[in-house]
């Protein structure tokens, strides 16, 4: 059977706790002096990039090394590649390199799924658009059990610019599918028209939340995706939903702030939280190599996949 | 576990086990000079429960207390890619690691090899161990690799169609070893 991880809200608790755990196993290969597994040995991953991005796409190449697969690099920037027929010709292209996987960047939302009915190999999304992020909410929720030791029952606040934001659609999926209570927090005009459909609750009250939540995680307001005035000011944006020291003082002793960068300091977060303690941010880069090679070597490791939906 | 169909006997009962372990853990000790330098690792899962009863062991004799840890192999299986993805299990090495130690492996049934031979790729990529041993509970024959136990519990001679299955307290609740023999289809 072919599977694919393109929204968390295909993966099962079974399969989001496999990926968990196998990352906890994987997680001490990258404090050996050795930092190679043989596992996918003869394998082709293919990193599609259309969009920009610095961490994920070496995260991805990182977590497929150690595995020891081979990785082609493409990165469409610059070049004339737009949507729909393109992605076409570009699927075939892979098709006859051989590709056991793609892991595909798109601006565009749905493109992975698109994808995954051109390719014989298993399609990793590694964010589309708008849409969806698995493998950023995989690392999220790995990040938290690590530092909390669990997920059920937590509480956590997703806060910021939701709209524009896949990281938190595949956060809420996942962090449901694993028994946390998630709060959106974010002004009206940040939030997508279907929020009341998501498994979660949403305020628009950012000092309400905090005493209550268990975990923080600060979303970046995406800038080069607004086409319109969605608040009046950067200063006023960050005086009603930025992560500033006296809010921060707020929080609960052993809540933890997360972001999945990059960041916009002085924004929704102020440096000083971002480089305190109980900021999980560097961890969070560390472990989305680990909660990676978990999912390619989930995928790709057997005969068939362990996880993900069927398309 | 035994019915009509699929006939299965107790080859060894908890009390063998006791002797067979504490045979291996007198042989350990001879054979390393009083354990010096020896680590044992258990193959995940009831290897690691082995090499743990077998440190108690010779903790109990010599009151040494030898560094016990597992290791997983999965990622060093041959036979991955005839299976689906299989869970790992856990990998726990001693703090002061394996290099310049005589490393004894530990595992439940010894057969076709093909375990321990990725064993041995998994332990060389955690350092360099002085020198490799070998124990297993029972040994099944059947070699596929040109590899052997340095200390055995118990020579099961058995034919291919059979499935040995080890339990033990600490996993299973009971200790014993089964002899099932699978029904020709």
């Amino acid at each position: 059977m072919k599977r694919h991880l393109i929204s968390t809200g295909d993966l099962t608790r079974d399969d989001a706790l496999l990926i968990l755990d196998t990352a906890e196993e994987l997680a001490q290969v990258s404090q050996r002096s050795i930092k190679k597994l043989p596992t996918l040995r003869g394998r082709t991953v293919v990193n599609l990039f259309f969009e920009d991005s610095t961490r994920t796409r070496i995260s991805f190449e990182a977590a497929a090394k150690r595995l020891s697969a081979d990785v082609i690099n493409f990165s469409a920037k610059g070049s004339s590649v737009s949507k729909g027929e393109s992605l076409k010709d570009t699927a075939l292209t892979l098709e006859a390199m051989g590709a056991d996987a793609v892991v595909i960047r798109h601006s565009a939302s749905g493109a992975p799924h698109r994808l995954a009915n051109w390719v014989r190999g298993s399609v990793v999304n590694a964010g589309d658009g708008t849409h969806e992020h698995p493998t950023q909410a995989l690392l999220d929720a790995f990040s938290i059990r690590r530092r909390l030791g669990r997920l059920e029952g937590l509480k956590i606040a997703i806060v910021g610019d939701v709209l524009h934001s896949r990281v938190a659609r595949s956060n809420v999926l996942l962090l449901h599918t694993l028994g946390a209570e998630v709060t959106l927090v974010a002004p009206p005009t940040l939030l997508p028209v279907a929020v009341g459909t998501w498994p979660c609750q949403v305020s628009y009250d950012l000092d309400a939340v905090l005493p209550k939540s268990d975990v923080v995680m600060m979303l970046r307001v995406q800038l080069e995706r607004m086409n319109a005035a969605y608040f009046p000011s950067a200063r006023e944006y960050s005086r009603r939903y930025g992560l500033d020291r006296d809010r921060f003082a707020r929080l609960h002793d052993d809540a933890v702030v997360m972001h999945p960068g990059p960041m916009n300091r002085g924004m929704e977060i102020s440096a000083e939280v971002a480089d305190s303690p109980r900021s999980t941010i560097v961890e969070q880069v560390t472990n989305g190599v680990t909660v990676r090679m978990a999912v390619l070597y989930l995928l790709l490791g057997g005969s068939e996949p362990a996880i993900g939906g069927a398309e | 576990m035994s019915d009509a169909r699929n006939p299965a006997r107790a080859v060894l009962e908890g009390p063998d086990i006791h002797r067979a372990l504490t045979r291996i853990a007198h042989e350990i000790l001879e054979r390393t000079r009083g354990a010096e330098s020896v680590v044992l690792i258990g193959i995940p899962t009831r290897g690691a429960t082995l090499a743990q009863r077998i440190a108690g062991r010779i903790a109990q004799f010599e009151g040494i207390k030898v560094p016990v840890g597992a290791i997983d192999v999965t990622m060093y299986r041959d036979d991955l890619r005839l299976r689906p993805a299989r869970p790992l299990g856990r990998t726990e090495l001693p703090p002061d690691g394996v290099d310049g130690r005589t490393v004894v492996l530990v595992d439940d049934v010894l057969y076709s090899g093909r375990t321990v031979r990725a064993a041995l790729d998994a332990l060389n990529d955690v350092g360099r161990p002085r020198a490799v041993q070998l124990a297993t509970l029972v040994d099944r024959g059947h070699r596929e690799l040109p590899i052997r136990a340095d200390y055995v519990g118990k020579n099961l001679p058995t034919s291919k169609s059979e499935k040995v299955k080890v339990f033990l307290e600490e996993t299973d609740g009971r200790d014993a070893v089964v002899l099932i023999k699978e029904d020709d289809r």
